[in-house]
């Protein structure tokens, strides 16, 4: 329990220190994060909002098939961007295997079911209340999405919070493709999974602190934007 | 009603109104059918729609008046005759507005709201300011411009909804029970929207219980019975002694199964 207790102590005074190995790990996370996060937005929210609108052949079995890939493994993923990226594999000419792109490339993937997934639900949900309005407008497909996608935009924001989530808590994919690198890639999760692996427990704590707080800071932040501006639409 | 200054049409287009029989009138609907399910839901209908007066549809809950606005709307495809609108198979863009029972409120504030239709009827953006501010003016919504659509009175939305169909400028306004459940002071300002309507040309289909409310607006009745049109008369004649049994059964208030 001491070194428990010790552990925990060091890991306040990085964190309050601003202990800079620690800080390029948090950031590069961030960055790695919300990149992903980013991409995967720009995916999947057409594509949910195409899936929920859309008619066209197939849209049931694509519908089965997104919701199927939020279950995702994520070492799975790891392993076929891995295959993708490495010197041996299609893009391997690339030489995005161990870079921070890689590691974005991996947590897009598998986020954006999620978003996607998420989208589509909500839109379709929305679109059983607009559909005749909007059919009256003649607006093509397209114009329909966009009108659904702005109106629904206060839910959509848990489906990136929920992508947020997937992100920011992966490990097994990231430390594939990443490598888990000293100041390159490594990122909070890998590192705690390191670090925890050699018994440095104060910086693993560190991070795991810092992990959760920031994951539950960011959640309360979104939320409570979302929280306003419903009140601003919906008063 | 205020006596609004209009400028153009009813929709506050300067350019004036924008077409009128010919395009769109008559519609004409030959021995139309609809089915769901193996069920009957309208059958062998025939009416013919053209004019700029008031059509009032008129008939008890479920006997096919919103399936037949929505037929007429181009919302939904017969499945046997046939609709023609001024000869097409398919209604003109634009050229039909749609009032629902239950308006459609987008998330936004009621300005938003006509803006969206004002862009999706391809009114150019620098001339969206303008047609709102007199839109707004026609439904009595001036100082509800910023509020959120969704937080406005029932009446108040469905103002909004009215002269969100209209400024599409349509030369077709069909109407799904608009005042159900709103005040004298909204039902009149409806009721004044519609008869601007009519003046500038725009044909109306109203469907409405309130008899007063037919009394007050109707050119003609049609009168559907269980998905079939039992009569169309003029409205005075049909509220002095309608002519099908269903029809004259409810004007006396029995019930009708």
């Amino acid at each position: 329990m001491q070194d428990f207790g010790a552990a925990f102590a060091e890991a306040f005074r990085l964190i309050v220190s601003g202990d800079a190995a620690l800080m390029e790990i948090v950031l590069l996370s961030l960055r790695v994060t919300f990149t992903a996060v980013f991409f995967a937005c720009l995916i999947g929210l057409p594509l949910g909002a195409a899936l929920a609108v859309g008619r066209f052949p197939g849209r049931g079995a694509i519908t089965v098939f997104v919701n199927a890939l939020m279950g995702l493994p994520p070492v799975v993923v790891g392993l076929v961007v891995y295959m993708m990226l490495s010197a041996a594999g299609p893009l391997g000419v690339l030489q995005l295997l161990y870079t921070p792109t890689a590691m974005v490339i991996a947590q897009t993937i598998l986020v954006t079911p999620i978003v996607a997934a998420l989208t589509r639900q909500v839109v379709a949900d929305l679109n059983a209340e607009y559909d005749e309005y909007l059919r009256s407008l003649y607006l093509p497909r397209g114009r329909m999405m966009a009108t659904l996608l702005w109106d629904a935009r206060h839910s959509l924001l848990t489906a990136a919070l929920a992508g947020l989530g997937r992100a920011f808590a992966e490990v097994g994919a990231v430390m594939i493709v990443g490598g888990n690198i000293n100041h390159v890639t490594r990122v909070m999760t890998t590192a705690i999974a390191l670090e925890t692996s050699r018994g440095e427990l104060a910086l693993a704590l560190g991070l795991g602190i810092i992990l959760v707080v920031m994951s539950v800071t960011i959640n309360a932040a979104l939320m409570s934007v979302r929280h306003t501006a419903e009140r601003h639409v919906h008063a | 009603m205020r006596d609004l200054p209009v400028d153009g049409d009813v929709s506050g287009n300067a350019a004036g109104p924008r077409r009128r029989d010919g395009e769109t009138l008559p519609v004409v609907l030959d021995q139309v059918g609809y089915a769901a399910r193996d069920a009957a839901l309208i059958g062998d209908l025939s009416l013919t729609l053209e004019g700029a007066d008031v059509t009032v549809l008129m008939g008890p809950n479920g006997a096919g008046k919103s399936l037949t606005l929505r037929l007429i709307a181009g919302l939904l495809k017969p499945t046997s005759g046939t609709i023609r609108w001024a000869g097409r198979e398919t209604p003109l863009r634009h050229s039909v507005g749609l009032v629902f029972q239950r308006p459609v409120m987008l998330r936004r504030t009621v300005r938003a709201n006509l803006d969206h239709a004002l862009a999706a009827y391809g009114v150019p953006r620098g001339a969206r300011a303008e047609r709102i501010a007199h839109l707004l003016s026609l439904a009595q919504l001036e100082d509800r411009g910023e509020r959120p659509a969704r937080v406005l009175s029932a009446g108040e939305q469905q103002r909004l909804s009215m002269v969100r169909a209209l400024a599409a400028d349509p030369d077709l306004l069909l109407l799904d029970e608009p005042t159900a459940s709103l005040d004298p002071q909204s039902t009149a300002i409806i009721e004044g929207l519609v008869h601007r309507a009519a003046d500038a040309g725009v044909k109306t289909v109203l469907v409405t219980h309130q008899r007063g409310q037919a009394r007050r607006m109707a050119g003609e009745v049609a009168f559907i019975h269980r998905g079939r049109l039992t009569e169309v008369t003029p409205a005075r004649r049909f509220f002095d002694r309608p002519q099908s049994d269903a029809a004259r059964a409810y004007m006396a208030g029995e019930l009708l199964v």
